[in-house]
């Protein structure tokens, strides 16, 4: 087996781990005998200083490794989910520690798994929902989650209480409460284990979004059942009354609601707070992980269900945290989370099986375990069919015999059950072992094997697969629609169903919610279809940057024989004509479509001359509009830095362009048109992507002045150099990116005082020889290209350093260095 | 026929061409009778009165729809002037629920129904096919909730949307042909492998209707 290889590491960090505790022993007696004699040491080996964050350093690194090693091997992975695969290297682990020092020294203690590992799980679980299905079948989520949880605790305690009775498990001190107990925390499935699961399985997602949310929302009914069995069972059975029952059934809703409602006010503070993060977008991703960590542990705090606060409190922050933050924050928010919670999901399987290791906990009663085994997974089919018999009456999409068994055989038992039962107290359940070892084997069980055999069943069953599927604008267009066309039948028919709900609530969050809580320019662009169209852009952007980059220059050009092509006729009658003709974005696949106005505007356009003024005239309207957008979105928060900014963006517009135009007239030759609309079109997606980089100000001013000087130096020695395309070209398209980021960047912090700022009015432009026609240039471009330039390229040797710097190491080394105070002075984003 | 709905027989045989249950048919009669305000037909003001039509983006293209001829499968084209009960059942009947016990070639000849009340409002001049301008209308229209959206935006959206279905619908193209608009077989070419049955159902629950009117 591959993986076994890359486990070596692991394995040498593991013996040193056990063996590390031994040798602190015999390390520190010479170390603190020493001290004192021989005064001042070079050297000293403090282990017992570092002990503790060593080890949970070293453990976290061992399970990394684990994981890299698992995944070496593709052929196992597919097969065992990584989950079974944890608990198994857990129990070597567990075996080789125990081996070395005789006690379970690491065990998955409850403090450690409710306050550091399950947060982050559920956090990202919430934060990622998919906020619509889930809404969409929270009423089927709540009935599997509440009736279903009580159903399986209710039926296995008492099933075993029965078993019990007959005699069958032999002599146990054992009451009935104690059933209870143990049947409420082992009825639960848990989230850690179902998204282990199921993520790997890829079932439908309805079904996979119906038994994820059961998991995450019956946390509220385990913990009252939990909290109601053991309050009953230090109480004695005797002494429980009627009363207590109510004031449980009360505390469920206190329990469950409170937590929720916790979570929605901090969902409401978070989101408030990201709202004006803008100048610290440094510590912006911070705020989410702090903020919902509180509300779990307020929520902790007054024994309310933490699960459901983390979770709502990523479910309702979500839309407005990720409009708020910067698109750099988000990724890291993204990143950062699913980090958390991939590593606490690692350590907690690798863990349980550590924990299993350990005599002193295991008691062995077969017809006990058996039974659990049996009842919990007959009960729970038992309990999905009846639920889903009822559901379906009033469920639209029905779930089917196949879905009912995925689901049954979903109930995955995990690490919420493990730390409950941890939790008991010895002295009142006086058989915590039984069930702890009970526990144990359930989640191996149902981990390990269901966890086997779940993949191979949804094939069987040929399971409907959830597809992956590129978002299609026209699918968002027509789904949208769709939801206005439905709750209007819904008005019209007099009926209250989702979409009408749905609807109310859309409208009351545009109306009220959005307004406090969103940025106003998130406001604009937080709609779903701007944002499927922007990321399509942008893929495009970047495949038609990495196809240049594959032919080895940017310069490539399709000739229209060899290329696929779609044509669309824009040119509707529109008042204005130039503007609704070319006005579009040129959206275009590399590989397979080609929508390319220009061209066609060529093809029907016999004039040429009027052609170019079209062309020149949307470049310029084009390329100055989202400055319009900005000063108009902008005023309001940012009047000083307003001017400054503004030049920024002018004389980045500038640069852009005049990129733009060298481009073309370096390399087109055959087709101005297609090149300008292609070029602009990616501009576009570029300024686009530039323009969401965090304008956090950093505190560091002299590395920036010290920029400043260098480029101004650049910028006296440039018109000597002459600007060498050839190399820049050649290095391909990622470079071009990177290039005009640099340019951004650079351009900024001096931009401000530039003092070759050119007007566009400019009436010199078309007469001016623009520089790169100097002496020495290899590529003359063509006159229609001269003509087109449409700004005066007097400042256009602002733009030859950052060219030259292509190539220098210094600059390029500098203009890095300043990258983040260059950021400082990029505006957000503004327009869609 | 919407006067005389109390004859079962006129039920029943709404039940058959509608496929809605007595039930709910009784039910949607009493809204009927609720918007017409007791009329046996519905004009194009009467659904002025239900105000949560109001913040609808496309409501006129929605209202538009219950007139339309080919929706009412009474011609190819052109609007009627006011609909009656079994017209307004026949609309609402687009958005019913598959049934269970239908089998494939049923589900499809009604998921090709459905979209053909999407494509026949998007079609508003009712020549066959989506053009371009009729298609910036609607997504004009659609994103006209949010305010800060500019025409501009909508415009472009729906642009790259049409080329989208250029792409999806015809993929290679000469250089001088041109996609017109999308015809009823190219939108079903787009949909294809969606799954529009969840998109669009409504619940005709059986119960009593709200009185939003009023």
């Amino acid at each position: 087996m591959l993986g076994r290889g890359a486990l070596g590491p692991a394995w040498g960090l593991l013996l040193a781990l056990s063996v590390l505790p031994r040798a602190r022993g015999v390390e520190e007696e010479p170390g603190g005998a020493h001290g004192e004699t021989q005064g001042f040491q070079v050297v000293t080996f403090e282990w017992h200083h570092v002990q503790d964050p060593y080890i949970i350093a070293l453990w976290i690194l061992v399970a990394s490794l684990a994981k890299i090693g698992f995944h070496l091997s593709h052929k196992v992975t597919s097969v065992v989910p990584e989950s079974a695969l944890l608990i198994v290297l857990g129990l070597v682990l567990g075996g080789i520690v125990w081996a070395a020092d005789h006690i379970a020294s690491f065990t998955l203690t409850p403090t450690l798994f409710f306050f550091y590992l399950l947060p982050p799980i559920v956090l990202d679980a919430g934060y990622f929902m998919p906020n619509r299905l889930f809404f969409g079948n929270l009423g089927t989520i709540l009935l599997y989650a509440v009736i279903g949880t009580v159903w399986n605790a209710a039926t296995t305690g008492l099933s075993l209480y029965g078993v019990f009775l007959s005699g069958l498990m032999g002599d146990l001190d054992i009451g009935l409460l104690d059933f209870l107990l143990f049947g409420s925390l082992i009825a639960a499935v848990d989230p850690v284990a179902v998204l282990a699961v199921f993520e790997e399985v890829h079932v439908n997602e309805v079904l996979f979004i119906i038994v994820f949310g059961e998991s995450l929302l019956n946390d509220a009914v385990t913990v009252v059942l939990y909290n109601v069995f053991e309050s009953f069972v230090t109480l004695g059975g005797d002494k429980v009354t009627g009363v207590d029952c109510v004031k449980g059934i009360v505390s469920f809703f206190v329990v469950s609601l409170g937590g929720t409602l916790v979570g929605v006010v901090f969902a409401f503070l978070l989101s408030l707070v990201t709202r004006f993060t803008k100048h610290v977008r440094i510590i912006e991703p911070g705020f989410v992980f702090v903020l919902s960590y509180l509300s779990y542990l307020t929520s902790e705090m007054l024994s309310l269900s933490a699960i459901l606060a983390i979770t709502f409190c990523g479910i309702c922050c979500q839309k407005y945290v990720k409009a708020n933050i910067s698109e750099q924050s988000a990724t890291t928010v993204r990143y950062t989370m699913k980090m958390l919670a991939s590593g606490a999901e690692t350590i907690i399987f690798m863990f349980l099986g550590i924990s299993a290791v350990d005599p002193l906990i295991w008691k062995w009663n077969t017809a006990f375990i058996l039974l659990t085994l049996v009842f919990i997974s007959v009960y729970r089919a038992i309990g999905v069919v009846l639920q889903t018999w009822i559901l379906n009456r009033y469920r639209m999409v029905q779930l089917e015999i196949i879905d009912q068994v995925v689901m049954s055989y979903g109930g995955l038992r995990g690490a919420v059950a493990y730390a409950l039962v941890v939790l008991l107290d010895e002295n009142k359940v006086k058989e915590k072992n039984l069930f702890v070892s009970t526990t144990l084997i359930v989640i191996f069980f149902t981990v390990i094997f269901q966890g086997l055999t779940i993949k191979p069943l949804v094939q069987w069953l040929k399971v409907k697969r959830s597809e992956q599927r590129e978002p299609k604008l026209n699918e968002k267009l027509h789904g949208r629609a769709f939801d206005h066309i439905l709750s209007a039948i819904e008005d019209i028919s007099g009926q209250i169903g989702h979409n009408y709900l749905r609807d109310k609530w859309s409208n009351f969050d545009r109306k009220f919610l959005s307004k406090i809580l969103m940025r106003r320019s998130a406001q604009k662009s937080r709609d779903r279809i701007l944002n499927v169209f922007h990321e399509l852009n942008l893929k495009d952007a970047i495949s038609y940057v990495a196809e240049g980059e594959r032919r080895g220059s940017l310069a490539f050009i399709r000739s229209p024989s060899t290329d696929n092509m779609v044509n669309v006729d824009f040119s509707t009658p529109r008042p204005s004509t130039v503007e609704a003709s070319v006005s579009y974005l040129l959206r275009e696949n590399v590989s397979t479509v080609r929508l390319d106005m220009q061209s066609l505007e060529q093809r029907r356009q016999s004039v040429r001359d009027t052609e170019d003024m079209v062309t020149h005239h949307t470049l310029q309207q084009y390329l100055y509009k989202p400055r319009q957008q900005y000063k108009h979105l902008y005023s309001r928060h940012e009047l000083t830095a307003d001017e400054d900014e503004k030049q920024d963006k002018e004389i980045f517009h500038r640069t852009m362009r005049k990129r733009l135009e060298s481009f073309k007239s370096a390399k087109l030759g055959v087709n101005p048109h297609k090149k300008a609309a292609k070029l602009y079109k990616r501009e576009r997606a570029q300024k686009r992507r530039n323009s969401s980089i965090p304008n956090g100000k950093l505190p560091m001013v002299s590395p920036l002045q010290d920029f400043t000087i260098k480029e101004k130096d650049l910028e006296l020695s440039d018109p000597e150099e002459p600007p060498n395309y050839d190399a820049e070209e050649m290095s391909g398209g990622i470079e071009f990116l990177a290039n005009i980021t640099q340019d951004t960047a650079t351009d900024s912090p001096s931009g401000i005082d530039n003092p070759v700022f050119c007007p566009d009015e400019d009436p010199s432009i078309l007469s001016r020889v623009p520089p790169w026609l100097s002496p020495g240039e290899t590529v003359v471009p063509s006159q229609r290209a001269r003509v087109q330039i449409p700004h005066s390229p007097g400042n256009f040797h602002r733009l030859a350093p950052f060219r030259v710097s292509g190539k220098s190491v210094d600059s390029f080394l500098l203009a890095d260095g300043s990258e983040e105070q260059s950021h400082a002075a990029l505006p957000e984003s503004t327009h869609m | 026929m919407g006067a005389s709905h109390s004859a079962s027989e006129e039920v029943r045989e709404l039940v058959g061409k509608t496929g809605f249950s007595s039930d709910q048919i009784e039910q949607l009669h009493r809204r009927f009778k609720q918007l017409s305000g007791d009329q046996p037909t519905i004009r194009k003001e009467n659904f002025n009165n239900v105000p949560d039509l109001e913040l609808n983006p496309i409501r006129s293209k929605i209202i538009r729809a219950f007139f339309d001829n080919r929706n009412l499968r009474k011609g190819p084209s052109g609007l009627a002037d006011e609909i009656n009960f079994e017209d307004f059942l026949t609309i609402m009947s687009y958005f019913r629920p598959i049934d269970i016990a239908m089998d494939e070639e049923q589900v499809q000849l009604c998921r090709k129904e459905k979209l053909r009340f999407l494509f026949h409002m998007y079609d508003s001049d009712s020549d066959g096919r989506i053009t371009l301008e009729e298609y910036r209308n609607v997504v004009e229209e659609l994103l006209s909730g949010n305010p800060h959206i500019e025409k501009e935006s909508a415009r472009s959206i729906a642009d790259g949307a049409m080329m989208e279905a250029a792409s999806v619908c015809v993929g290679q193209m000469e250089p001088d042909q041109v996609y017109e608009g999308i015809t009823f077989d190219d939108f079903l070419k787009i949909w294809q492998g969606i799954d529009i049955e969840t998109k669009m159902h409504v619940r005709f629950l059986n119960m009593e209707t709200i009185a939003l009117c009023h």
